[in-house]
């Protein structure tokens, strides 16, 4: 057989492995952690620490019935969780996470399919979470749901642009669309990576901040929950769902943070490789633990975040879009571009 | 064919907020016609927590009606107890005795402190913001369990008696207080760094909801939501009663009118009410807590009696007919939430849905004691 | 324009004082109790549902039925009844019903009791699906009283 093709199945396991396994334990990370934050204990019973809670709450999840209410539109009605938990799938097989960095295998790059235009990708998949808002609170047959799809889909329009704006300037800095090589462009301590000016990125900070604002707001998590504004909206686009309709959902936007901490990683924060130069001992070798490391960092300040903040409306989530973050995203593309490729062209 | 034509010239829908809803903390329904994401129409719907407190006050005897006050406002029951206390007082003439007068009005302001905090948890969860309702939850815990050891419950307290108090207080109780009042102090700061200064909360408060004096008027709205449009009406100033008179206290007023302003109102008054507690503590009299004489038999005069207290939310009044029997002829209870919701319908027109959210909010409704 | 900077920078400056309050707070225990595992201790002037005093002397409950606090009750959940029984001063109680599903805890029946014969009870762990299990014979249970 193909050495080629075990190697990509075993892959496929693992990474939808990785994506359930992330989602399940996030919800406990963030259960735990709001709990603290709030200073309660937090799931406590379900094994030490709760820590088997996500897997009693998935049984639970998985043994619901599902309910189709009256009226409904039922084709996309069941379309629509897929769509929410597929292109999470898919991205992650992009996604590369880095060499092991010690022992006999050091340089096996961890990665189930690199692609050259693997950026291109996952942008693309990215924009279809919005599809799956849609579907499932048009298909409802529920006017909460509605009004939340309807939110869903002016805020996804809206952040998608400064998002891949500030992803333009990377790949120009970097030359490519390859993850890998974006990060390699970064190696060499944390002052290289692409969240500093030095590589050419010229408010590199504003855009970093910039780009996380916008995989917050593409991800709906709070502060820019609007489709799930409770308060408003009951349960927003997934108010009809139950059993698994409703936890994949669920899995899809947990996933997709995970997804988006590691585009955030790898764009800014110079993926999998050290903070420290090569020449540091153990610490300055690259190793995907370094890339889980900042991931996990990231998705806690993502928990912190939504345990901190009210919500915005939405017409002051627009106006930031609009105003501040596409203006920023612009002039940054635009300095950056200068900064990179016209001084050098002048021969300066 | 017609009713398409209507569709389009009038492209609304209507949408239930309540009675079940996680935003009206409670069994109040606003029947919302909706314009997209604006309000055109935003009609409260009442009575499904009416309980007809006013119809059991004509049915029971004077004392047996005292545990009903309780019930009608549970967030600030105590306020409630203090205005019946002290309307049948004023009936049969009764003199209370200082001590007493100063633990009631310590326990009241205790009281609306524990009624403001859940108020700013509850509002702020109204906006999406969780953690800082668990926060005063906590700070609000320790005022229930310090009520909890004088009155014997947490929650409908039945303290008040004709002529004085079901029992006294003691020293444990009153360090409890200043101990109290000093964590509170320093945790003040923290919900001011943590929810009052918050960009995002401040969007979506300034300017929205504006109410001006003029329409508080018209409908009658008392309390905080008066005073957030720039009108010093407080019952404890205006119409003295209990030692107010001699306490040292003021009484917030913001004259922008919009949600900021009624948000602003409450937490000051927080720190007013801590004031007042403060004096209360160091004033405290030694004494009797219960008048001397207080007639077994509550039969009143005939007459038409009338008597109002600043409650948490506004202007809580009674007026009870006496034809001479035993019970009243006839109970009125004027619940300030009552008039503070009667103007939600004017004034959220054109809103967007968040905006009367966050509006409904800063008004501070408690549904059982709109139903009463 | 300068607004506009500054309303960004001082926007910023507010998020990151809010996170930095609940990172804070994350840190410190816990305030909460795991309730079924752990639980408080009543204060001696909790409302429970009433109960008869026990006379550590006598073993017994010190009621005349005298029916003050029947009368007195607001919502009508105490049902009681003394007989006159021979060679004995005055009545003796042979019935005291507590309905505990209507009861507002005013303590009004208590403050109607001349000899001080009922009391608050601490109980408050007080749950059912059968609303006949808060029916309490307050007799049976001053007997049952150590």
């Amino acid at each position: 057989m193909d050495l080629n093709l075990v190697h990509m199945v075993l892959f496929l396991v693992g990474i939808i492995a990785f994506a359930a396994g992330n989602a399940a334990y996030l919800v406990w990370v963030e259960r735990k952690g709001a709990a603290r934050i709030q200073r309660r204990t937090g799931p406590c019973e379900v094994g030490p620490a709760g820590l088997i809670q996500p897997l009693a709450d998935g049984a639970k999840l998985m043994s619901k019935q599902i309910v189709f209410p009256d009226g409904i539109d039922k084709p996309l009605f069941m379309l629509a969780p897929m769509f929410a938990m597929i292109p999470a799938v898919m991205i992650f097989v992009t996604i590369p996470f880095g060499p092991v960095g010690f022992g006999p295998f050091a340089d096996f790059m961890i990665v189930a399919r690199e692609m050259n235009i693997g950026l291109l990708m996952i942008l693309a998949f990215a924009s279809v979470n919005v599809m799956a808002l849609l579907l499932g609170g048009w298909s409802s047959k529920n006017k909460y749901a509605v009004i939340s799809a309807i939110r869903g889909v002016s805020q996804g329009i809206a952040f998608e642009i400064p998002l891949v704006i500030t992803a333009i300037t990377i790949v120009m800095i970097s030359g490519s669309m390859q993850l890998s090589t974006i990060v390699e462009a970064q190696a060499g301590g944390f002052w290289n990576w692409n969240w500093m000016p030095l590589q050419g990125n010229l408010f590199g900070p504003v855009s970093f901040i910039v780009f996380f604002i916008c995989f917050l707001a593409e991800t709906n998590r709070a502060p820019f929950d609007l489709g799930e504004a409770e308060s408003e909206l009951i349960a927003g686009f997934h108010t009809e769902y139950s059993s698994m309709g409703f936890g994949l959902f669920f899995m899809g936007e947990y996933a997709n943070i995970v997804i988006g901490a590691s585009l955030t990683t790898i764009l800014f924060l110079g993926g999998w490789t050290s903070p420290f130069p090569e020449f540091v001992p153990v610490l300055g070798a690259s190793s995907f633990l370094w890339f889980l490391l900042k991931i996990y960092l990231l998705i806690w300040t993502v928990v912190l975040i939504r345990w901190t903040y009210p919500r915005v409306t939405l017409w002051s989530l627009l106006n930031l879009a609009w105003k501040i973050l596409i203006p920023f995203a612009l002039i940054n593309l635009l300095g950056s571009a200068v900064l990179i490729k016209i001084l050098p062209m002048l021969g300066l | 064919m017609g009713s398409q034509a209507l569709s389009q010239n009038n492209e609304t829908f209507e949408i239930n907020l309540g009675p079940q809803h996680p935003a009206t903390h409670g069994v109040l329904r606003v029947k919302l016609t909706m314009d997209g994401e604006y309000i055109v129409d935003a009609e409260p719907v009442l009575g499904y927590i009416h309980r007809m407190h006013e119809l059991m006050g004509e049915n029971r005897t004077w004392a047996k009606y005292l545990p009903n006050m309780g019930r009608i406002d549970y967030l600030s029951a105590l306020s409630y107890n203090l205005g019946y206390v002290q309307l049948v007082e004023k009936m049969m003439g009764i003199e209370v005795p200082e001590r007493a007068e100063y633990i009631r009005v310590l326990t009241t302001e205790m009281n609306r402190i524990s009624s403001h905090l859940l108020w700013f948890g509850a509002f702020v969860l109204d906006l999406g913001g969780f953690t800082p309702l668990l926060y005063a939850f906590d700070d609000r815990e320790h005022i229930l369990d310090l009520l909890e050891s004088v009155t014997g419950s947490r929650l409908t307290y039945c303290y008040y008696r004709f002529g004085g108090l079901y029992n006294d207080v003691d020293d444990d109780f009153l360090t409890g207080c200043t101990q109290f009042l000093k964590r509170l102090r320093s945790r003040m700061p923290m919900y001011h760094k943590l929810v009052t200064g918050n960009v995002i909360l401040r969007q979506r408060l300034v300017g929205v909801g504006p109410l001006s004096a003029e329409m508080c008027r018209k409908y009658g709205a008392t309390g905080p939501v008066l005073r957030g449009s720039g009108v010093n009406y407080d019952v404890r100033k205006n119409e003295p009663y209990s030692i107010y008179p001699e306490l040292d206290f003021d009484v917030p007023v913001y004259s922008d009118g919009d949600s900021m302003a009624r948000y602003m109102v409450r937490m000051d008054e927080i720190e007013q009410s801590m004031r007042i507690v403060e004096q209360c503590i160091a004033k405290m009299p030694q004494g009797e807590i219960k008048a001397p004489k207080v007639p077994k038999l509550i039969k009143p005069a005939i007459g038409d009696y009338y008597h109002a207290v600043e409650a948490a939310r506004g202007t809580f009044a009674i007026r009870a007919v006496s034809d001479g029997k035993n019970q009243a002829y006839r109970m009125k209870l004027r619940a300030p939430t009552f008039c503070n919701l009667s103007l939600y319908q004017e004034a959220s027109k054109g809103m967007l849905l968040a905006d009367a959210l966050a509006f409904m909010g800063s008004l501070d409704l408690v549904i059982p004691e709109i139903d009463r | 324009m300068a607004g506009y900077f500054n309303s960004i920078l001082t926007g910023t400056k507010s998020l990151v004082t809010g996170l930095l309050i609940t990172q804070a707070e994350f840190f410190k225990k816990p305030v909460t109790l795991q309730y079924p595992h752990e639980s408080l201790e009543m204060t001696p002037r909790y409302r429970g549902h009433i109960q008869l005093v026990k006379n550590p002397e006598t073993g017994t409950h010190q009621c005349i039925s005298c029916g003050m606090c029947q009368k007195g009750c607001p919502s009508g959940c105490i049902t009681l009844k003394g007989v006159k029984q021979e060679g004995v001063k005055g009545k003796v109680l042979v019935q005291y019903d507590l309905d505990f599903t209507t009861c507002s805890l005013c303590g009004q029946c208590i403050e109607n009791c001349k000899p001080g014969a009922i009391e608050f009870s601490l109980e408050y762990n007080l749950a059912s699906t059968n609303k006949e299990d808060f029916h309490y014979d307050l007799l049976e249970r001053v007997k049952e009283q150590k």
